[in-house]
C-alpha cells in the first residue's frame, strides 16, 4: 500500500464496488482536483450504463432543489401547483458528485445522510409532503489539504469506501479494465448470493473493534463490501480474501486506534465503557469457544486490515470516528470547520413576516409565495387594466441573516507553573460558564493556553459544552511562562475571526510575567519586552482584549500589558469564575 | 434507550424523550422500530386530526363536525410516528391553507400540518440540534400548550396537538438550547453495543433486512405483537399503581440534592417510576424503581457547575446513593 500502483488498484476496485452495490452509498476520494481525479472519476463513470444519471451536487444549493419543492414556472405560468423534483430524487439509481466535500454545511450533509439512510427523500416543503425513493451514490471529492479539513462526520459515517488518492500519480492511473457488462453480472451473483455465516460477520466486528472503530454502520458496510467482492469473481459466497480487503477498505481508514500500541486489543472490549472485570474475562471465554474451530479467521482480517494502517494512520483520517480521545482534537475541527461557514454572515434561509426596517425582501421567496395565487386574485378583479402580478403583504419574505453581534471570545489561559494550579481551576470554570452563556448569545468561545516553550490553541472557536469540558479538563498546569507566543497567537486566532465576520474578543488570564521569548530562548527580559511588542500589535490591530492580572500581589507587569493593548484590565488577586464572567461581560457591551 | 421509550408511549404525558448518542449506535432506527408497537387508537373514521372519539374537539372542522349529531364512526388506526424532515418548511409543520383547492375551487380549506398528523402519537426529529431555531420554537410552543394555533394566510384554525416529542443528536454537533432541553421528559444517552456477540447480531439483522425486508419484518412479527400487548396492558394498569408519600417525597428530595431546575424534574420522575411500575406489574411505585428512572429523568436538568464534566448520570447516582443512606 505504499506505492501509488497499488493504491490505484484499490481505487479501481472501490469503483467496481461502488457500481455494482448502491448500498455501500458512495465514496470520499480525498485528493487534490487534478487529472488522477478525473481519471477516476472517468472510470467509474465508465462502469454505469450510460443511461444512469450523473449529478453535480454545489455546495450552495438550497432546499427547492435538493430535495424538492414548489415549480416555480408552472406555479407563475400556468397558475398550476406542481412539485419539482429535487436533485437527490433525480438521482435515483445514479450518481450526486460533490466537489469540495470538505466544504460542505452540516445542515446539507445531515440532509444528504437521511436520504442515504432511508433510500428516500422526505419532503414536508411548501405544502407538499411526500416521499421519493430514491437510491444513489455519492462521491465525496475530498480536497482538504489539513489533516483537519474533513468532510462534515455525519456523511462521512454513512459513505462505505473511503479512498485517498494523494499519492497516485498520472503514471499510475491506468484504465480500468471492467465494463457495464462485468458490473452487472456481478449485480446479477450478487442479488442471489447467500447469507452470509456467522464467522465472517464476528471477523469483521471484532476487527472493527480491534481498530476502535466504534459505529456499528462500519462492520456492516464492510460485509457488504465483502459481498461485492465475491460477486465480481463470480462467486456467490464470502472467502476469507474478501474479508480481508473488506476491512482494509472500509475498516482501516476509520481506524482511531493503532494496533501496534495494543497487541492484545482483539479480545478486549473498549475501555472507556468500563466493563466489570468478570464481563470481560466471560467476553473472552465467548471468543475462545466461537474461535475455535477457525483461530485464523479474525486475525487474518486483522492483519489485512493493520497492513494498511501505518499509512492511513499518518496520511490523514485518523480521527474520523468521532470517538476516542486520539480522535478527539481534530474531528472536532472537522465537524467544527464547517458549522462555521454557514455562520459567515450569510444569508441563513427567509421566513415570512412583515418589512420591517432593517429587513431585507427575498424576491424570489415572495414571488414563489404569490405564485400559486395569481388566477385566484386576478379574478375579481375582472374589469380595468389588472396588474400582471398580485403580491399581498402575507407573500412577503424576509431574508434572515446570522446577526452580526456575534462574537468570539478568545481566553487565553495562563497554565504556567508561575500561576498556581488553584486559579487555573478557576479560569476553566469561567470558560465553563461563559459557554453555558453562548447559547443564549449566540458566543462561540475558543481556548489558548500556554506553558512550557509553546502556547497551544487547546479549543478552535466552539459552541459545544461537550468538547469544551472534555478540552479543559485535560489542561495541565506547570512549567514556562511563554506569554508573548501567546498573545501572537490570540493575535493570528483573532484576525482569523474577524475575516470569517465574527466579532473577535480576547481575554487573557495571567500574571504577566512572561519568561521564554517569542523565538523560544529563556531570557526574562527579552520575554518581557517581546511581550510587550505583542500586546502593542494586538493594539493596532483594534482587537478589543481584556487582561485579567491573576497573580496574588499585582506587580504592575499585568497593567502595562493592557496598557499596551489598550484594552481593559482588571487585577483579580483571587479568580472566581463569576467575576471573570462579568469582566468579560463588560468587555461585550462596551464593543458593542 | 429503549426503557424511555417504552416508559414514553405507557404514559404519554410524560413529556417526551430525548436520544444523545454518537452516530450508528442505532438511534434512528429504534425510534422508527416503535410505530410496530404502539397500540392502535381509536379514532373518528376520516378524521384528519386523529380526533378521541370520546372527546371531538369543537374546532374540527372536518368529518367528526358533520358527524356531530349522528354517532361518528370510530374505527382503530395505527398510532402515528411522524418523523419531521430536515428541511421541512414551516406551513407543513403547522399545517396551511390547502393550495389545491383554493386554485381549483377557490375555496378556503385548511391543510393540516404534521403537527395534526402527529396528535396523539409520536413526533419524531432525527439530528435535533440540525433543526432551524424558528421551527424549534414553534415546537415548543405547541408542546408545551398542546394546542397547535395557525394564524397564517387568512386562516384561523386551532386545533390539539398532543404529541411525544423524541429527539436525536449529537453532541458533538454543538447542543440544545437548555429551554429545549427541559422540555424534554426523558433524557437517555446511548452508545453502540461493546459485546462483540451483541455486534455480530446486530449486523446479522440489519444484512438481513437488506436481503428482503419482508421476510424480516415477517419474521419479527410475533416479538412485536408481544411487545404491543405489554404496552397496552401496562397502558391499563398505569392508573391503579400506587406513589407512596415517602417516594413522593424522596423523589423531591432527590431534586434538590442534585439542584435540578424547577418542578418537571419531580413530575417527570413521578410519571416515569409510575410507568415503569405498570410496565412490570408492580402495585406500587418502590424505592428501586425510583432509582432506575431518575437518571434519565433527571440527567439533561441540572444547573451544570463550572467544572462538571459529562457524567451528569454519575452525579444523580451519587446523589442517590447520599439519600438513601441517610
Amino acid at each position: 500500500m505504499s506505492d501509488g500502483e497499488d493504491i490505484w488498484a484499490d481505487a479501481m476496485l472501490v469503483a467496481a464496488l461502488l457500481a455494482v452495490d448502491p448500498l455501500l452509498r458512495g465514496v470520499v476520494v480525498r485528493a487534490r482536483p487534478g487529472p488522477v481525479r478525473d481519471r477516476w472519476l472517468e472510470a467509474f463513470r465508465a462502469l454505469l450504463p450510460t443511461s444512469v444519471p450523473w449529478r453535480r451536487l454545489p455546495i450552495r444549493i438550497d432546499d427547492d432543489r435538493l430535495l424538492g419543492g414548489l415549480d416555480l414556472a408552472a406555479a407563475l405560468g400556468g397558475g398550476r401547483r406542481e412539485m419539482q423534483r429535487g436533485l437527490l430524487a433525480e438521482a435515483d439509481g445514479g450518481v450526486v458528485v460533490a466537489a469540495m466535500a470538505e466544504r460542505l454545511p452540516v445542515s446539507l450533509a445531515g440532509r444528504i445522510g437521511a436520504a442515504l439512510d432511508d433510500g428516500a427523500v422526505a419532503i414536508q416543503r411548501e405544502g407538499f409532503a411526500d416521499r421519493i425513493q430514491t437510491r444513489f451514490r455519492f462521491v465525496a471529492l475530498d480536497e482538504g489539504v489539513e489533516e483537519d479539513e474533513l468532510p462534515p462526520a455525519a456523511l462521512l459515517e454513512r459513505l462505505g469506501l473511503w479512498l485517498d488518492l494523494g499519492g497516485v500519480s498520472v503514471r499510475d492511473a491506468a484504465p480500468i479494465s471492467a465494463t457495464p457488462e462485468d458490473i452487472a453480472e456481478a449485480r446479477a451473483t450478487l442479488d442471489c448470493a447467500r447469507p452470509p455465516e456467522t464467522r465472517d460477520i464476528e471477523a469483521l466486528c471484532s476487527a472493527a473493534q480491534a481498530l476502535g472503530v466504534d459505529s456499528l454502520r462500519a462492520p456492516w458496510l464492510a460485509l457488504r463490501t465483502a459481498q461485492a467482492l465475491a460477486s465480481l469473481e463470480g462467486r456467490d459466497a464470502i472467502e476469507e480474501r474478501d474479508l480481508s480487503t473488506a476491512a482494509r477498505l472500509v475498516l482501516s481508514p476509520r481506524a482511531t486506534r493503532d494496533l501496534a500500541l495494543q497487541p492484545e486489543v482483539a479480545s478486549t472490549p473498549d475501555d472507556e465503557v468500563g466493563d466489570q472485570p468478570d464481563e470481560r474475562s466471560a467476553n473472552d471465554h465467548d471468543e475462545v469457544e466461537v474461535d475455535a474451530p477457525e483461530p485464523s479467521l479474525n486475525d487474518l482480517v486483522l492483519e489485512a486490515a493493520r497492513a494498511a494502517l501505518p499509512d492511513a494512520l499518518k496520511a490523514f483520517w485518523t480521527p474520523a470516528a468521532a470517538n476516542g480521545p486520539q480522535g478527539f482534537g481534530r474531528t472536532q475541527g472537522a465537524a467544527g470547520a464547517p458549522l462555521a461557514s454557514t455562520l459567515r454572515g450569510r444569508r441563513i434561509g427567509t421566513r415570512p413576516g412583515p418589512l420591517r426596517g432593517v429587513s431585507s425582501l427575498d424576491v424570489v421567496e415572495t414571488l414563489k409565495a404569490a405564485a400559486p395565487w395569481q388566477k385566484v386574485r386576478s379574478r375579481p378583479e375582472p374589469r380595468g387594466p389588472s396588474p400582471r402580478l398580485l403580491i399581498r403583504r402575507e407573500d412577503f419574505r424576509v431574508r434572515r441573516y446570522q446577526t452580526r453581534s456575534e462574537s468570539t471570545v478568545i481566553f487565553v489561559v495562563d497554565a504556567s507553573g508561575s500561576s498556581a494550579m488553584n486559579r487555573l481551576a478557576e479560569t476553566k470554570g469561567a470558560v465553563e460558564l461563559l459557554l453555558a452563556e453562548a447559547y443564549v448569545r449566540r458566543t462561540q468561545v475558543a481556548l489558548i493556553a500556554f506553558r512550557g516553550l509553546a502556547p497551544e490553541l487547546l479549543l478552535p472557536p466552539t459552541r459545544s459544552l461537550s468538547r469544551a469540558r472534555r478540552c479543559l479538563s485535560d489542561l495541565a498546569g506547570g512549567g514556562a511562562t511563554p506569554l508573548a507566543g501567546a498573545l501572537e497567537a490570540a493575535g493570528a486566532l483573532a484576525a482569523a475571526e474577524r475575516v470569517k465576520g465574527r466579532l473577535p474578543l480576547v481575554v487573557i488570564l495571567t500574571d504577566g510575567r512572561g519568561n521564554i521569548a517569542l523565538d523560544g530562548a529563556a531570557f526574562r527580559t527579552r520575554a518581557q519586552t517581546d511581550a510587550l511588542a505583542a500586546a502593542k500589535r494586538l493594539g493596532a490591530a483594534r482587537i478589543s482584549t481584556a487582561l485579567i492580572d491573576t497573580s496574588p500581589r499585582p506587580r504592575g507587569d499585568g497593567a502595562s500589558l493592557a496598557d499596551a493593548m489598550q484594552g481593559m484590565f482588571a487585577p483579580l488577586p483571587y479568580v472566581e469564575a463569576g467575576a471573570v464572567l462579568d469582566v468579560t461581560r463588560a468587555l461585550r457591551s462596551s464593543v458593542t | 434507550m429503549k426503557l424511555a421509550l417504552l416508559l414514553a408511549a405507557i404514559d404519554r404525558t410524560l413529556g417526551g424523550v430525548m436520544v444523545f448518542g454518537d452516530r450508528g449506535s442505532g438511534k434512528t432506527t429504534t425510534v422508527r422500530a416503535l410505530a410496530a408497537l404502539l397500540p392502535p387508537l381509536q379514532v373518528v373514521a376520516g378524521c384528519r386530526f386523529n380526533c378521541d372519539p370520546a372527546a371531538p374537539v369543537a374546532d374540527c372542522a372536518t368529518v367528526c363536525d358533520r358527524k356531530r349529531d349522528g354517532s361518528p364512526a370510530v374505527i382503530a388506526a395505527p398510532a402515528p410516528v411522524v418523523d419531521l424532515p430536515l428541511g421541512a418548511t414551516e406551513d407543513r409543520v403547522v399545517g396551511a391553507l390547502d393550495l389545491e383547492r383554493a386554485l381549483t375551487l377557490g375555496e378556503k380549506a385548511f391543510d393540516p400540518g404534521l403537527l395534526a398528523r402527529a396528535h396523539r402519537g409520536f413526533l419524531y426529529i432525527d439530528e435535533v440540534n440540525l433543526l432551524e431555531d424558528h421551527l424549534v420554537d414553534l415546537l415548543l410552543d405547541v408542546a408545551a400548550s398542546g394546542e397547535n394555533v395557525v394564524e397564517r394566510e387568512g386562516l384561523s384554525v386551532r386545533h390539539p396537538a398532543r404529541f411525544v416529542l423524541v429527539g436525536s443528536g449529537n453532541p458533538e454537533e454543538g447542543e440544545l438550547r437548555p429551554q429545549l432541553l427541559d422540555r424534554f421528559g426523558l433524557s437517555v444517552e446511548v452508545s453502540s453495543p461493546q459485546d462483540l456477540a451483541a455486534r455480530v447480531e446486530v449486523v446479522r439483522r440489519r444484512d438481513a433486512f437488506d436481503r428482503d425486508p419482508g421476510a424480516f419484518v415477517e419474521a419479527w412479527r410475533g416479538e412485536d405483537e408481544r411487545l404491543r400487548a405489554t404496552i397496552e396492558a401496562a397502558q391499563q394498569r398505569l392508573p391503579d399503581v400506587v406513589v407512596s408519600d415517602a417516594v413522593l417525597e424522596q423523589g423531591s428530595r432527590l431534586c434538590m440534592a442534585v439542584g435540578a431546575d424547577g418542578l418537571r424534574g419531580e413530575l417527570t420522575i413521578l410519571r416515569a417510576s409510575r410507568a415503569l411500575a405498570a410496565l412490570e406489574s408492580e402495585p406500587e411505585v418502590s424505592e428501586a424503581t425510583l432509582r432506575r428512572v431518575a437518571p434519565m429523568a433527571l440527567r439533561h436538568r441540572l444547573r451544570r457547575g463550572p467544572l462538571d464534566d459529562q457524567a451528569s448520570t454519575a452525579r444523580i447516582e451519587r446523589a442517590m446513593d447520599e439519600l438513601l443512606a441517610a
